[in-house]
């Protein structure tokens, strides 16, 4: 509720803002709403949005897949952790505009490059969080595991996941608004298509409603997707702790 | 070391075990300790704390190899284990925690030890809306589930109030006295030993070995109060001499 109220005001604001502004550079809610629709009506924003989730879940998926199965292995082998350990840290402070332009011109202006460049920079977060989570995992719970004769797939499904799903969650948080905000560099820089594309072309030709037309859309579909699913995952995995008196 | 058995004996020599300290030397925590119990026995180990009794204990359930010497465990045996702590996993409920650990065991089962230990109420219930005591129920509940030819219970009761430890030394002894298995019981409780051992195997300071072995005369229930006092003198007297 809280949240509406302030969302609301907001957007009051901004109505506003652009009473005492020129409205080229600061339309109105309701002149980029009208926009929108037109854009709407013609099918250009929804095939620009679908695009551009399209690779922000391709993106993601690959990160997340990759990046907890190597913090899964830097934070249970010592050996692994030292000798991946400075990768993790150049790739954690390489600029995603190194590895975006890299990637075009190494793998060419095409959508391998694109989402790669995209996952690469998400990957080291997602590295650091997982080994975060599996260096923290309870030592005392594993021997109980091993007492009792777990299998290796019951330890990980009820000892380990469990414990890693904290973590896991706020990865996926931080790696969602990461990877869409990269993925329209990506997509400005070298697509002919999404919503990074649009926003190229409302830049070239000064249209600050157009540019919002795309870009709030967007915004809005990553904070429903945090709000019904990223957030009722982190309800679920910390359900069972006990609740603050 | 090695860990090959008979099918209804335990059998423990421990030539030597140490720890790395931090400056690099070895210090040992058990030298040259050996005892041995036979199916339906329960054998109580006492001595002082930080002796080495709990890094026996992980030696038996399986959990530390890094020794010289050998330990014999019941064949196609199954280990239940009470740890000093409860180490339930907190993301499941007592019913899951004990389900989880014995696949196997029936519903009925899973009733009558509820039942036993007082715990039927709070099958539903996570770990942590459990009390202490309730969780160290929930704990025995999980190693009797897996029905057990070896029990290992390393100081089941620490830092419970001496009215509920004695309580829950009461439920435990009936639920061992029920099963023919070989129980292995840390403590250092004179009256928890004398309570649920036949044996008890009084241990030295560390470097740890066994200094004797008192046998404790059964039906418990006919012990009067003056043999619980012998009892506790030998014990007594041997933790001197140790």
């Amino acid at each position: 509720m809280t949240r509406l109220i302030s969302l609301i005001v907001l957007v009051c604001l901004w109505q506003i803002a652009a009473h005492f502004s020129n409205p080229r550079l600061l339309p109105g809610p309701m002149a980029v709403l009208t926009t929108m629709r037109s854009e709407a009506a013609s099918g250009a924003l929804f095939a620009a949005l679908g695009v551009t989730l399209a690779r922000v879940a391709a993106a993601f998926l690959l990160a997340m897949a990759v990046g907890s199965a190597i913090g899964y292995a830097m934070g249970r082998n010592a050996l692994i952790d030292r000798a991946a350990d400075p990768w993790v840290i150049v790739l954690l402070n390489l600029p995603a505009l190194v590895i975006i332009v890299l990637a075009y011109i190494w793998v060419g202006l095409n959508e391998a490059a694109a989402i790669g460049a995209v996952a690469l920079n998400k990957l080291p977060v997602t590295v650091v969080t997982i080994r975060e989570g599996v260096r923290a995992l309870d030592t005392r719970l594993d021997e109980m595991a091993h007492v009792f004769s777990f299998s290796p797939l019951k330890r990980l499904a009820h000892v380990v996941a469990p414990q890693l799903a904290p973590y896991f969650a706020a990865a996926t948080r931080a790696g969602l608004s990461l990877v869409w905000k990269i993925v329209l560099v990506v997509e400005l820089m070298g697509r002919p298509n999404g919503v990074g594309f649009e926003i190229n072309t409302a830049f070239q030709l000064f249209d600050v409603p157009l540019l919002l037309a795309y870009a709030l859309p967007f915004t809005a579909i990553m904070l429903v997707i945090e709000t019904l699913a990223v957030q009722p995952f982190e309800r679920h995995v910390s359900r069972w702790r006990p609740r603050a008196a | 070391m090695s860990r090959v058995g008979d099918p209804a004996r335990l059998e423990a020599r421990v030539a030597k075990k140490s720890f790395r300290t931090a400056s690099g030397q070895s210090a040992p925590v058990i030298a040259d300790l050996s005892f041995a119990l036979q199916q339906g026995e329960t054998g109580a180990l006492i001595g002082p704390s930080g002796c080495g009794k709990s890094t026996l204990m992980r030696i038996l359930a399986g959990l530390d190899h890094d020794f010289d010497g050998s330990v014999h465990v019941p064949v196609h045996g199954r280990v239940g284990m009470v740890f000093q702590e409860p180490r339930l996993l907190p993301w499941r409920s007592v019913e899951d925690n004990v389900r989880l650990a014995a696949p196997n065991v029936s519903e009925a089962e899973v009733a009558a030890l509820f039942a036993v230990l007082g715990l039927s109420e709070h099958r539903t219930h996570f770990p942590g809306e459990l009390s202490v005591g309730l969780a160290r129920r929930a704990a025995l509940a999980r190693a009797f589930a897996v029905r057990p030819t070896l029990l290992l219970l390393d100081e089941p009761f620490v830092s419970l109030d001496a009215p509920l430890a004695r309580q829950l030394q009461r439920d435990l002894a009936r639920l061992v006295e029920s099963r023919g298995m070989i129980t292995v019981l840390v403590t250092h409780d004179i009256d928890e030993a004398i309570a649920l051992a036949d044996r008890i195997f009084v241990l030295s300071a560390r470097p740890a070995h066994v200094v004797g072995e008192i046998e404790v005369e059964t039906p418990r229930a006919a012990m009067t109060d003056e043999a619980r006092k012998t009892i506790a003198a030998r014990i007594d007297a041997l933790r001197d001499a140790g």
